[in-house]
């Protein structure tokens, strides 16, 4: 444990220095500063792909690949997510067995919400995700909870994403509130640090792997990532929510995932959310 | 003894030529190894970020370079062989894995997978 922290730390240290070029902020809590790292991370893809529309970033691969978005063009032409959005509204409209309903959890009805997930609860002194409240919403209401990964809490929360189309990310760290900076720069940290058996870190092939060919796939750009979620995965035949992709993803690299709604996984979606603020939600998107 | 030395040199000969002919199958083998650790998925996937000329490498990936010129560009074969083993003393935040140093390859896998790709 002691070598693969020192290791992390060096891996941070490089990373600093790599990225400071770029005007990121690094990764202490003294330094870190969100608002300049959002910035750095679109001009560092403004530069690696010209032509692309930073809008158009919320289509994660088909942003900057134009022949795999022929292909997802066409799928979107009958969207294979959307008799689990239509599943999802009924599920969502369905009251519990006390009366209540999802509507009654969330403001606005839980209508055109999603742009405000998730975000940083003072109260409980930790991030809050959109699944995790409705999650809580069932358990306060008396209802058993959902498995987190996929099926129903995935079909509500599409449909919540659905309602949501087109409003602005708007992820917020309050000023003055060392444990939202917390829970952001660990977002960010095990975002750049590498792990698993095959040492790899998200941005290897987010970031500087981006729109590179891995054997015939090409991993998306990080900016974008988070804003079409839930997700019909061709390779799943379904919804799934962003954590699911996470433990894939986290396995992928040949680590021990973390379960879906750990502390790290919410900090991470914290972080690849802020990093998104000012672009449109699109969910539940379609994608290989 | 004069009729022995001949004998003795001809045997000799033989010895040194079926020594020579078993290195050579030796290394054949070793190179046949090494191709299945470049391919298969499970063990090197070398193929997943490199392309190769080798017919069976089919949809080989780009993340790292080709696999060009490995005699000019790693006269030393050590070197090659220091790099394939942990890339990231060159280069600390590299994608590519450090294969002998986390034990995704065996000692004798890497040197089976040199040998393969010092050919091209």
């Amino acid at each position: 444990m002691k070598i693969i922290k020192t290791m992390a730390f060096g891996v941070g240290l490089v990373l600093s220095a790599q990225i400071s070029q770029a005007a990121d902020s690094g990764f202490t809590l003294e330094t870190v500063n969100p608002e300049a790292d959002r910035v750095a991370l679109q001009n560092y893809f403004k530069k690696r792909f010209p032509d692309a529309e930073l809008n158009d970033y919320v289509n994660g691969i088909y942003a900057v690949d134009s022949n795999s978005r022929e292909q997802w063009e066409e799928i979107e032409e009958f969207p294979p997510y959307e008799f689990a959005v239509e599943e999802g509204e009924v599920l969502f409209n369905t009251t519990f067995a006390n009366g209540k309903g999802y509507a009654d959890c969330f403001e606005n009805g839980g209508i055109g919400i999603r742009q405000n997930f998730p975000y940083w609860s003072k109260e409980e002194g930790t991030v809050k995700t959109l699944e995790m409240e409705i999650n809580e919403c069932r358990e306060a209401n008396g209802e058993k909870v959902l498995k987190w990964s996929k099926g129903d809490i995935a079909k509500v929360s599409a449909y919540m994403a659905w309602t949501s189309r087109d409003q602005i990310i708007d992820i917020k760290l309050p000023e003055n509130d060392a444990g939202a900076m917390a829970a952001y720069l660990d977002g960010k940290k095990f975002f750049y640090a590498k792990r698993g058996q095959l040492n790899l870190s998200c941005a290897n092939c987010h970031v500087q792997g981006a729109n590179i060919r891995i054997r015939a796939d090409l991993p998306s750009p990080q900016l974008g990532h988070t804003s079409h979620f839930p997700v019909f995965r061709s390779k799943w035949g379904e919804l799934g929510t962003l954590h699911r992709r996470y433990s894939g993803c986290h396995k992928d690299s040949r680590s021990h995932p973390l379960k879906p709604q750990t502390e790290t996984f919410r900090n991470l979606e914290y972080f690849q959310s802020y990093m998104n603020n000012g672009l449109a939600i699109n969910g539940p998107g379609a994608r290989k | 003894m004069r009729k022995l030395k001949p004998l003795l040199c001809a045997t000799g000969l033989l010895a040194m030529l079926s020594a020579g002919s078993a290195q050579a199958a030796g290394q054949e083998e070793m190179i046949e190894m090494g191709k299945a650790v470049y391919l298969n998925k499970s063990r090197g996937n070398c193929v997943s970020c490199h392309q190769i000329n080798d017919p069976d490498a089919t949809q080989a990936g780009n993340q790292g370079p080709p696999i060009v010129a490995m005699k000019q560009r790693f006269p030393d074969k050590a070197v090659l062989r220091a790099q394939v083993w942990d890339a990231t003393v060159n280069n600390p935040i590299t994608i590519m894995p450090p294969l002998g140093k986390h034990w995704i390859l065996s000692e004798a896998e890497i040197d089976a997978v040199v040998e393969y790709v010092y050919q091209f």
